[in-house]
């Protein structure tokens, strides 16, 4: 029961890290793509404008989902660690080097440091998801056994579903920071940024969906147990990814920009919370339930009530901070990003 | 499937992982110490002091970049948990995984409100911009004390109990209040500070050696500096007992830090030397004066290295009692520095000879030395245990082929980083300065 309730917990968190640290990887994306003219540089702008403030704040996301399983399912997170050991140190360097050139991006002068440093920022914004899709097309196809390196250390994570998913988490990353973006230009009164986007995530969608739909054969060919879950009992949640697709597509062309984050953004819960239920209860396939895999009871009673007790901190600064920078901006705002790196 | 022995894999993640922290920690630092430092400045500036309010905007910048490399290299610690130390996690993670996840928390609010006080100045009243900063504090030493717990755990393994090689009831709270996370995490928040103070002190330093001597850059120069230097004395006093503490639980690692190869009644205290074919030599003894500082009775009985069996005993030696000596001496050599800063002050003099600011300076890199010197002595000191006296380092790491990458990997990306940061850094100095100026002179 408590197992269950702390899985439910990890689970909110990757949700949450996948909708908005993968928003922010997504931004990234499309700085790489801005291109160096002015309509690129207004781009750019709005991406460090929107993400600057939030990116540290979502990315904690993933440490959370890292500690939560460490104390609740060590055995699991020792698997999964020790042979996906490749892939893990690829987003670690990912991680640090997409945190830390964005940082310095925005303080140093000059435009060719600048570019040095954006450069680094948009290559780690593909490479991080692209390598945690990875992470979870191996367990996903079960091909993380439970164990101290007990998998294979290459071939867990390079196979066809893994690749699949590295690829689909670079797209959805890509999708859901168009969809952000076009909002956010729209409302700072940036047309032509919020149009460009708007191309981009109507783009971004089509090639998202169809390679969702590609990717049911590869799942069928490679992951049969992923795949009958999905077909069973996470049919329901899967027609509604399809439909919270078709239905972002639409309201992105008829310019409704804030509501299609809402749907954009349950389109990817969705598919997080179908393949949750096609493989319940197994954490590890065939070798880890949640229940066997959980953690003695004494230390889940202790972390749940922790993990209480930091939601109702959690919340509410969240919601401040998402309100602050989402609110109206404020008049001195484009002279302060005009001379941002001088004051 | 073909596994590395572990003896193979031991060196290279033990090396990536010392890397991995003794880099993070330098950052790590600025988050516990630098908001306070901030808050004070600003403090100050809404009280109609210009300069404080221009340090404090600047500062801010400079925390932006810390503060993210600090973050993103953290979370890299967090990663190399599993994929170094699989064995530790696997068997220990419901023991002492709840600090980790407390940790988290303080880890979002931090982010969160410097998000909201980095990027919100123009959003906020000054008040309440001023106020929104407070919970950075607040969770800069909340996450520093949850971290350093679960690194006292490893010296000081409370809370279960192992049954026919099982470890079961595990009891998170007792873990997390062991007898070591009093001192270790005292001296660890008070280092932060330190570093932290004498560092920027240290910048404004160079700057007045390099003729701005106006008012911006002294009160650059004595804010942090006077700060560290009142911390310094406490310090002193919470190592102390650290090392007391030490005595008492870890014996082992109390003869390492002092080089001491026999039990002895009495013990001298050893200062520098090497240890070779388990003998310290070339070290200057100070008759009685361990067994005085460790018991409190100079003719107490010290446990040396020789009282446990050769393979529980740290092999470097050389460098956990060096490690020891050097953080002790840098130490007082602050101390000495605040003596000489207050003597300054008592003779009404404003304190900015030449040699003075020179060891303002050094000042800087020297408490980051010292604080590293003091990781050393308590990681390496508490080999060959990853889990004091519970389990092995060897029996905790990943035996997965190929992990010596991982640290060829680090060790490029991490130079690479060190570099760039540096030059980030002095860039946004000198731009501070070069700002500066026109205006407070």
């Amino acid at each position: 029961m408590l197992a269950n309730v702390v899985l439910v917990f990890l689970w909110v968190g990757i949700t949450a890290y996948v909708l908005l640290a993968g928003a922010d990887f997504g931004a990234g994306f499309w700085d790489l793509l801005a291109g160096s003219n002015a309509r690129g540089e207004a781009q750019r702008k709005r991406i460090t404008a929107s993400i600057g403030p939030v990116w540290e704040a979502n990315h904690v996301w993933l440490v959370f989902a890292l500690v939560v399983v460490w104390t609740g399912f060590p055995l699991v997170f020792a698997a999964i660690a020790s042979t996906l050991y490749i892939p893990l140190t690829a987003v670690a360097f990912g991680v640090i080097l997409r945190g830390s050139s964005f940082a310095f991006r925005g303080v140093v002068a000059g435009s060719r440091t600048q570019r040095v440093f954006g450069l680094a920022f948009a290559v780690s914004s593909m490479v991080t998801p692209f390598f945690l899709g990875t992470i979870a097309g191996a367990i996903a196809s079960g091909r993380v056994p439970l164990g101290i390196a007990a998998g294979d250390i290459i071939g867990s994570w390079v196979n066809p579903t893994s690749v699949l998913a590295g690829v689909l988490a670079v797209e959805v990353s890509a999708y859901l920071a168009a969809v952000y973006l076009t909002a956010d230009a729209r409302r700072h009164h940036e047309d032509d940024v919020a149009d460009a986007f708007r191309m981009r995530a109507l783009v971004a969608g089509w090639v998202t969906g169809a390679t969702a739909l590609a990717g049911i054969a590869v799942l069928r060919a490679d992951a049969p147990r992923l795949f009958n879950g999905l077909t069973g009992r996470g049919l329901p949640v899967i027609v509604a990814t399809a439909l919270f697709g078709m239905v972002s597509l639409l309201l992105l062309m008829r310019r409704r920009y804030v509501a299609v984050r809402v749907t954009a953004g349950l389109a990817v819960v969705a598919v997080l919370w179908g393949w949750a239920i096609a493989q319940y209860p197994d954490l590890l396939i065939g070798s880890a339930t949640v229940t066997t895999a959980a953690a003695p009871n004494e230390t889940l009673v202790v972390l749940v009530v922790a993990l209480s007790i930091g939601a109702a901190i959690l919340i509410p600064a969240l919601l401040l901070l998402y309100t602050l920078f989402q609110a109206a901006p404020t008049g001195t705002e484009q002279t302060a990003a005009a001379s941002h790196g001088d004051r | 499937m073909l596994l590395a022995s572990a003896a193979e894999n031991l060196g290279a993640a033990r090396a990536q992982m010392g890397l991995s922290l003794g880099w993070h920690i330098v950052f790590a630092c600025f988050g516990v110490g630098f908001p306070g430092l901030i808050l004070l400045a600003e403090w100050r500036g809404l009280r109609g002091d210009a300069d404080l309010m221009k340090l404090a905007r600047r500062w801010a910048k400079v925390a932006g970049v810390l503060f993210a490399v600090g973050a993103v290299s953290g979370t890299i610690l967090s990663f190399e948990m599993g994929l170094l130390w699989p064995g530790l996690m696997g068997t220990y993670g419901a023991v002492f995984g709840l600090p980790f996840a407390l940790e988290g928390f303080a880890f979002f609010v931090e982010a969160i409100f410097l998000g909201i006080y980095l990027y919100a100045w123009d959003r906020l009243s000054p008040r309440v911009h001023l106020i929104s900063g407070m919970p950075i504090l607040v969770a800069g030493i909340a996450s520093a004390f949850f971290v350093v717990s679960a690194n006292a755990w490893m010296n000081d393994p409370q809370g279960f109990t192992i049954v026919s090689g099982q470890v079961t009831n595990p009891r998170p709270i007792a873990a997390m209040f062991n007898n070591a996370t009093p001192v270790q995490t005292g001296h660890m928040i008070l280092a932060a500070f330190m570093v932290t103070g004498f560092a920027v002190a240290a910048a404004y330093a160079v700057a007045m050696l390099r003729g701005r001597h106006d008012r911006y850059h002294t009160a650059g120069l004595l804010l942090p500096l006077i700060i560290a230097t009142a911390i310094t004395p406490a310090q002193i006093v919470v190592g102390d007992i650290a090392a007391r503490e030490v005595a008492e639980h870890q014996p082992v690692k109390l003869a390492a830090m002092e080089g001491l190869a026999h039990t002895e009644a009495g013990a001298g205290e050893h200062i520098g030397g090497i240890y070779i074919n388990d003998e310290l030599r070339y070290a200057i003894v100070l008759p009685h004066v361990l067994a005085f500082l460790a018991k409190g009775d100079a003719d107490a009985m010290v446990p040396g290295l020789d009282s446990v069996p050769a393979n529980d005993r740290p092999q470097a030696v050389t460098l956990i009692h060096l490690a020891f000596n050097v953080m002790v001496a840098i130490g007082f050599l602050l101390l000495g520095l605040g003596l000489w800063l207050a003597l300054a002050w008592w003779r009404r003099r404003r304190p900015s000879s030449r040699w003075f600011l020179r060891a303002v300076v050094i000042s800087g890199p020297a408490a980051a030395v010292a604080m590293e010197c003091g990781w050393i002595v308590t990681e390496v000191g508490r080999q060959p245990w990853i889990v004091y006296q519970v389990m092995r380092t060897e029996d905790a790491v990943n035996p997965a082929p190929g992990l010596y990458w991982g640290l060829i990997a680090l060790v490029g990306v991490y130079s690479a980083l060190t570099i760039v940061t540096i030059s980030v850094l002095r860039a946004l100095a000198r731009r501070g300065t070069a700002a500066a100026v026109p205006r407070a002179s």
